[in-house]
C-alpha cells in the first residue's frame, strides 16, 4: 500500500427517492383525502367556535376526565378556536410534504460581492441624486434639515426623566413615629397588649390622622406583624428585649430580600416563613435568618404601651424596611 | 255507694286498690319533684357523658397524651385546651394521628359526632378552655360580609392558605391545608385554638362578626365556578407552568419533528 493519502472521490448526490404519493396513484388518493380531512377538521373546529360562543350557556359546567368541572362555553371556544387555526396548518403541511412538487434543487455557493460594473452603476446613480436634490446648492435646507433631524432625536432621551424622581430619604423612612398607636389591619382598632394571646399573632398598620387616607407606597412600608410568646422562649439582648412588651414583639412584615409580604408565622417552631423565596425567621431570636436567601433579620420595632394601655410604638425603624437598594446606610 | 260495698270483698279488690295508692303516690310524687329531677338527670346525663368521654380516651388517646391527659413527650398535655381543640382535631379526622410525622393531616373521622361530644367534655371537665361550637351556631350566611370577609382572608390567612384558600407549603414537611370544603364551626374552632403550627386569631384581633365574614368568603370562593375552564387547583403559576412548560412544549417539539421529517 502507497503511504500517499488518496483524497476521497466525490460521492456525488445521493439517488432521489420518490415519494409514495408520486409512483402510486392510490397513495396519492390518500393522501388527498388526509389533506382534505383535515381541512374539514379545521371548518368544524371553526363551527364549534361558533355553535360555543352562541348556544352553550354560559354557566354551564361539565365533567371532564382529569380536568373536573368545567366551563363548557369555555372549553367550546378555546378547542374550536385551536381546531380551527391548527388544522389548517397541518392541512396545508401534509399537503406540501405528500403532494406538491417534490424536486431536488441545488443552489451553489458564489462569492457574495456584485460585479464591478453593477457597483459603478449604483454610485453613479447615487451622485447623480445628491446633484439633483442640489444639497450642495442650497445651504438653507441642508442646515434646516439637519436642525429638524436633530432635535427629532431629543424626546427620546426627555422620556428618561420619567424613570425619576429620586426617591431621596423615603426609602429609609415609615410612618412609624414614636408613640404612633398599632391598630389592627384592616379594622383599624387600636389593640391592648391583653387583646394577644400567646400564640397569636397580628397584622397591624401606624394609626392614621383624622382624615388620612393609607397610600399604597405607606403599606408597602409600614405593615408590621405583631406576634406574642412566652417572654421565657426570647433569646434577645437587653436592647432588643426592652423593645418587646410582655411577650409581644413587632416585625416589619416587608421581607429584608425581595420585599415580599412576611406573615407566614408557625406557632410550633416559632418560625416566620416568607412564601416568596422560603427565608425563614427566628422570632425568638430577634427574626435571625436561619434559612433562605435574605441576608439580615426583619427589621423589629420596638413597642411599648401608652397610659391607657394600648400598644404604641417606641420609636421609629432604626433602620430602613424592606429589601436592599444602593444608598441603604446599613 | 253502693257500688263499694258491693265490690268491696271482691277478690281483686285489693290488688286494684294497691294499684290506684301506689299510681296516685308515684304521681304525685314525680310532680311534686319534677323540677330537680329534671336537672339531676342533665346532671347525670352530663356526668355519663364526660364517663365516656374518659373512656374513649383511656381507650384511644391515653397511649400518648398519658392517663390523665397531662401529656408525654410525643404528645401536648390537654388539660386547659378546651373542647374546641377536641372538636377541630378529632371531628376532622386529623386526631387519633395517622403517623408521627410533621403534621396530623385531614382524614376520614374515626370517631362519631357523639363520641367526639363525649371526649370534648371530658377534656373540658379537665380545666376551663374555649368550648365548641356547632354549625347552627356559627350564623355566617346571616352575618357575614363577603367583601370585608375576603380582605381579611387576604390579609390573615392568605399567606399560608394561599389567595384563593387552597393551602399551602410550610417549613420542613409542615403546610397549611386547604380551607374548602371545611365545616363552619371547624373554620370558627381554628382561629380561635390555633391548632398545631397555625397561630392563634382571637377574637379581639378578629372580632367575631369578622370570623363570619372569613368564613361567608371561604364559602363563597368554595362555590365559585371556575369560569376560565380547568382551575388547575387554583394554586396560580406553579400548575400553569407546568402544564405549559410539559404539554404545550411537547407538542410544539413534536409539531416540530413532524414538519422537519422527510414524507414517505
Amino acid at each position: 500500500m502507497s503511504k500517499e493519502l488518496e483524497p476521497l472521490a466525490d460521492p456525488g448526490l445521493p439517488e432521489h427517492v420518490h415519494r409514495k404519493a408520486d409512483i402510486d396513484p392510490i397513495a396519492a388518493k390518500r393522501a388527498e383525502r388526509q389533506v382534505a380531512v383535515l381541512f374539514s377538521l379545521s371548518a368544524a373546529g371553526t363551527l364549534l367556535f361558533i355553535y360555543s360562543f352562541f348556544f352553550i350557556k354560559e354557566d354551564l359546567f361539565i365533567f371532564i376526565p382529569v380536568m373536573g368541572d368545567t366551563n363548557a362555553q369555555q372549553l367550546g371556544i378555546g378547542l374550536g378556536i385551536a381546531f380551527g387555526l391548527l388544522f389548517i396548518g397541518f392541512g396545508a403541511v401534509h399537503w406540501a410534504k405528500t403532494l406538491m412538487p417534490d424536486q431536488e434543487v441545488i443552489a451553489y455557493r458564489h462569492t457574495l460581492r456584485s460585479e464591478d460594473s453593477d457597483r459603478g452603476e449604483f454610485i453613479k446613480a447615487a451622485k447623480l441624486g445628491a446633484e439633483e436634490a442640489g444639497l450642495g446648492r442650497r445651504p438653507l435646507i441642508k442646515r434646516s434639515l439637519f436642525a429638524a433631524l436633530g432635535l427629532a432625536g431629543i424626546p427620546a432621551v426627555v422620556m428618561l426623566r420619567d424613570l425619576g424622581p429620586l426617591p431621596g430619604n423615603s426609602l429609609n423612612e415609615t410612618s412609624w413615629k414614636t408613640g404612633t398607636k398599632l391598630v389592627t389591619d384592616p379594622g383599624d382598632r387600636p389593640i391592648k397588649a391583653s387583646d394577644l394571646e400567646v400564640g397569636g399573632v397580628a397584622q397591624v398598620m401606624p394609626e392614621l390622622a383624622p382624615g388620612k387616607k393609607r397610600t399604597l407606597e405607606d403599606i408597602a412600608k409600614d405593615a408590621v406583624l405583631l406576634v406574642r410568646l412566652r417572654p421565657i422562649d426570647f433569646q434577645l439582648d437587653a436592647e432588643r428585649l426592652s423593645w418587646t412588651h410582655e411577650g409581644i414583639i413587632a416585625f416589619s412584615k416587608i421581607c429584608s430580600h425581595m420585599g415580599c409580604a412576611v406573615a407566614l408565622y408557625e406557632q410550633t417552631t416559632k418560625h416566620l416563613l416568607c412564601p416568596c423565596h422560603q427565608s425563614t425567621f427566628d422570632v425568638t431570636r430577634a427574626a435571625k435568618v436561619i434559612f433562605g436567601p435574605s441576608a439580615r433579620p426583619l427589621p423589629q420595632l420596638a413597642i411599648t404601651v401608652d397610659a391607657d394601655g394600648y400598644l404604641i410604638a417606641k420609636q421609629p425603624f432604626t433602620e430602613a424596611v424592606g429589601p436592599s437598594f444602593w444608598e441603604r446606610k446599613s | 255507694m253502693k257500688f263499694i260495698s258491693k265490690y268491696r270483698r271482691h277478690k281483686f279488690a285489693t290488688p286494684v286498690l294497691l294499684l290506684i295508692a301506689l299510681s296516685a303516690l308515684g304521681f304525685t310524687f314525680s310532680a311534686a319533684t319534677a323540677a330537680p329531677n329534671q336537672s339531676a338527670a342533665t346532671a347525670s346525663a352530663r356526668s355519663t357523658l364526660i364517663e365516656e368521654g374518659k373512656e374513649i380516651f383511656l381507650k384511644g388517646c391515653s397511649s400518648c397524651h398519658g392517663l390523665n391527659a397531662e401529656g408525654a413527650a410525643i404528645a401536648p398535655a390537654l388539660i386547659g385546651v378546651g373542647a374546641a381543640s377536641v372538636d377541630f382535631m378529632v371531628a376532622t379526622g386529623r386526631m387519633p394521628m395517622q403517623d408521627m410525622s410533621q403534621q396530623a393531616m385531614r382524614k376520614a373521622p374515626v370517631y362519631n359526632e357523639e363520641e367526639v361530644a363525649a371526649l370534648a367534655a371530658y377534656v373540658a371537665s379537665l380545666a376551663h378552655g374555649p368550648r365548641a361550637y356547632t354549625n347552627a351556631e356559627i350564623k355566617w350566611e346571616r352575618d357575614g360580609n363577603t367583601a370585608e370577609g375576603g380582605e381579611l382572608f387576604r390579609n390573615n390567612c392568605a399567606m399560608c392558605h394561599n389567595f384563593a384558600g387552597q393551602g399551602g407549603a410550610l417549613s420542613q414537611g409542615k403546610y397549611a391545608p386547604t380551607v374548602m370544603g371545611v365545616e363552619a364551626r371547624h373554620i370558627y374552632e381554628a382561629m380561635i385554638i390555633g391548632p398545631q403550627a397555625m397561630p392563634v386569631f382571637n377574637d379581639k384581633i378578629i372580632t367575631p362578626e369578622e370570623k363570619l365574614s372569613i368564613i361567608k368568603w371561604i364559602k363563597s370562593a368554595e362555590s365559585e365556578p371556575a369560569l376560565g375552564g380547568a382551575a388547575l387547583g387554583r394554586v396560580g403559576p406553579v400548575t400553569e407552568g407546568l402544564l405549559v412548560w410539559t404539554l404545550g412544549l411537547g407538542l410544539l417539539i413534536g409539531i416540530a419533528v413532524w414538519l422537519t421529517a422527510k414524507a414517505r
